[in-house]
């Protein structure tokens, strides 16, 4: 698949996921006492960038997305003090955040912004990425749902981001569903049509286990930021586990300059503990990967299969079939109803 | 029975199926459609179905409102430039139905409080998004039986029926639409939630309403009032409909509704866009019924 070879002396970004991505596996239950505690044990190991919000971002707190024990401004008035080197992050999906949540983010210590959409809807975060270069972040375009795209298409989609100011463009594997060569083929197509300066980022998901294969194949053909969280704490089967992952890195001379055994050690006595289902691949969460679904529809659907008595892979087969995207979290309930009236298990 | 006549500022999506809603009112006749690309495809259409036309933008209407007769004008262009396209016409007696997000006019959503508006003969009314038209009815229907601290909608738009417009400016979308949830729904708080699906076949609008009491709900006469306002709007929506809920779940009501258009310029799954356009439409025949009637008289409107 790669020539090893070609990894070593490569040097790789890591942005810490565990306190967004991760809030979808906690049903956006995270103390601020965690927060800080988890981002001083990132920022000490030397991860350089860690992601601070509800696991929806900016504009998270609402029906639709769960509710939060506290406001994004409050989680990151919290940890960017406490912060040595590490530099905090937010997410901002255009149509639920809005660049006056922005703004408030950065007033609180955000420096980076992942400004997000679906992979063919580029063309909705403009303001939101050229507002993000204005306040001076570091501003990355993330493509969710990478699966439904073509590298072509995903390539023509990075150039707008490009063109918006981002100087970076991610794949973002919402859906875990991608594989190794479709990876390297977006990733690919990525490199070949930005600017040698803009940077290539990799988004995974674990749902069919392959959060670190699909990150070297991303390495191997350009990306140079990868996502990640400890112990994988993340919507579906969660994200590429942090410790796994660096010391992967290791084996084969990639540099992340974190350290290898703190970041054991936080996975295993502080993610580990805390959490309140096992983060891993269970058949809801393959169904996820195997049909092509977003990631944090899987507690929703749990939950929806608990009220209604439709399974779980049922409702997540459905969604896929129906072509659901990410935010459109209200379809799960609304798909399980109507599967169950079908059924005759309800009026 | 003679018709009012009326002018479309905007020559893309909104504007192009105004001209369709327009033709078929009894009372309405569009007469000229303004746009600022003459190679645009709403330019072409309006000439070929007998319409009168400007490629220089709203400059190139005013010189002939008066010998034209224009009356009402619907505003399908952006946010931005609204209040000078509003300026422009209200000073020469032009009534102007606002479709963009600039919201300098009172907010009107037909079934709720259109009636209040024709009564005051305001010559600036705002139509407040596709989301607001199709979910503060249903806000509505709830917080006129019982206090609601809280509404939160979610429209779920197909991507081909999003135009430039609101895809640079989702924004003004969310704040205009979470101000409206307040001001028109009659809910404490508003929220508005809006995704772009680009699913072949593209899928139908879907909105889904969340409303949280302050007691707890009343849920026979929610059920009640959500089924009699859905009749209200089928009255110019036909494709309006409940597809699950109302839903109750502690204080919190769900309601999950579906629009589908007529297909007039976009197919059917564009229930945003007729949802938008009919409303408009309703609004300014609810205003020319009165002016043919004598009952109210448009006038210019001096500006300082």
């Amino acid at each position: 698949m790669f020539d090893p070879h070609s990894l070593k002396g490569r040097k790789v970004v890591i942005h810490d996921m565990t306190l967004r991505d991760g809030m979808h596996a906690k049903r956006e239950q995270i103390s601020l006492e965690q927060m800080v505690r988890i981002a001083t044990a990132l920022d000490e190991a030397g991860v350089p960038y860690l992601q601070v919000t509800h696991g929806a971002g900016l504009g998270g707190n609402s029906e639709q997305h769960g509710r939060a024990p506290h406001s994004n401004e409050d989680y990151l008035r919290a940890v960017t003090p406490r912060l040595k080197r590490a530099r905090a992050s937010v997410l901002l999906i255009p149509g639920l955040g809005t660049m006056q949540e922005l703004e408030r983010a950065y007033d609180c210590g955000a420096r980076s912004v992942h400004c997000a959409t679906h992979c063919t809807e580029a063309d909705t975060t403009r303001q939101h990425i050229a507002h993000g270069r204005k306040l001076g972040m570091d501003t990355s375009g993330f493509l969710m749902m990478a699966h439904l795209n073509t590298p072509e298409g995903i390539a023509e989609q990075g150039r707008l981001m490009e063109s918006y100011g981002a100087n970076t463009v991610y794949v973002t594997d919402s859906a875990g569903a991608l594989l190794p060569h479709e990876v390297q083929a977006r990733i690919g197509a990525l490199r070949d049509a930005l600017a040698p300066d803009t940077e290539i980022g990799f988004h995974g998901h674990h749902n069919m286990g392959l959060g670190i294969a699909n990150s070297l194949a991303a390495i191997a053909a350009g990306a140079s930021r990868i996502d990640v969280s400890s112990a994988g704490l993340g919507a579906g089967a969660g994200n590429t586990p942090l410790e796994v992952f660096v010391a992967v890195c290791e084996r084969l001379g990639i540099e992340t300059g974190c350290d290898l055994f703190s970041l054991m050690d936080l996975a295993e006595d502080l993610i580990w503990p805390m959490m309140d289902h096992m983060v891993r691949i269970d058949r809801d969460a393959l169904t996820l990967g195997f049909a092509g679904v977003y990631s944090t529809f899987l507690l929703h659907a749990k939950r929806a299969a608990a009220k209604t008595g439709v399974p779980a892979r049922d409702i997540l087969v459905e969604l896929g079939r129906r072509k659901m995207i990410g935010g459109q979290e209200d379809m799960i309930e609304d798909t399980a109803l109507s599967m169950a009236k079908e059924r005759g298990l309800m009026q | 029975m003679s018709k009012i006549k009326c002018a479309l500022i905007g020559s893309g999506n909104i504007g192009t199926d105004l001209i369709y809603k327009l033709r078929r009112s009894a009372v309405l006749e569009p007469v000229w459609m303004v746009g600022i690309d003459p190679a645009s495809e709403g330019l072409a259409r309006a000439r070929d179905m007998g319409l009168k036309v400007t490629s220089d933008g709203i400059d190139g209407l005013l010189p002939h409102v008066a010998a034209d007769g224009v009356q009402i004008a619907f505003d399908a262009t952006s946010a931005y430039v609204h209040a000078e396209n509003s300026r422009k016409l209200n000073e020469l007696g032009v009534l102007m139905i606002d479709l963009t997000p600039a919201a300098i006019g009172p907010l009107c959503v037909p079934p709720v409080n259109l009636r209040a508006h024709t009564a005051k003969l305001e010559m600036n009314v705002n139509m407040i998004s596709c989301a607001g038209q199709a979910t503060i009815p249903m806000v509505y229907a709830v917080s006129r039986l019982q206090s609601v601290s809280y509404a939160e909608i979610v429209a779920s738009l197909s991507s081909k029926s999003v135009g430039p417009g609101t895809r640079a400016n989702l924004d003004e979308f969310t704040y205009t639409t979470s101000n409206a949830l307040k001001a028109v729904g009659g809910a404490r708080e508003g929220k508005a939630i809006a995704i772009i699906n680009p699913a072949e076949p593209p899928m139908i609008m879907r909105n889904t309403v969340y409303c949280r009491t302050d007691e707890a709900p009343r849920a026979q006469e929610i059920i009640r009032s959500v089924h009699d306002m859905i009749a209200e709007v089928q009255k110019y929506v036909p494709g309006y409909k409940l597809v699950n809920g109302p839903v109750f779940d502690g204080n919190r009501v769900a309601i999950y509704l579906e629009v589908a258009g007529l297909g007039d310029y976009l197919p059917r799954y564009a229930g945003n866009l007729d949802i938008m356009t009919a409303a408009a439409t309703r609004t300014a025949e609810m205003f020319a019924e009165e002016i043919l009637a004598g009952a109210i008289q448009l006038q210019p409107v001096k500006v300082a």
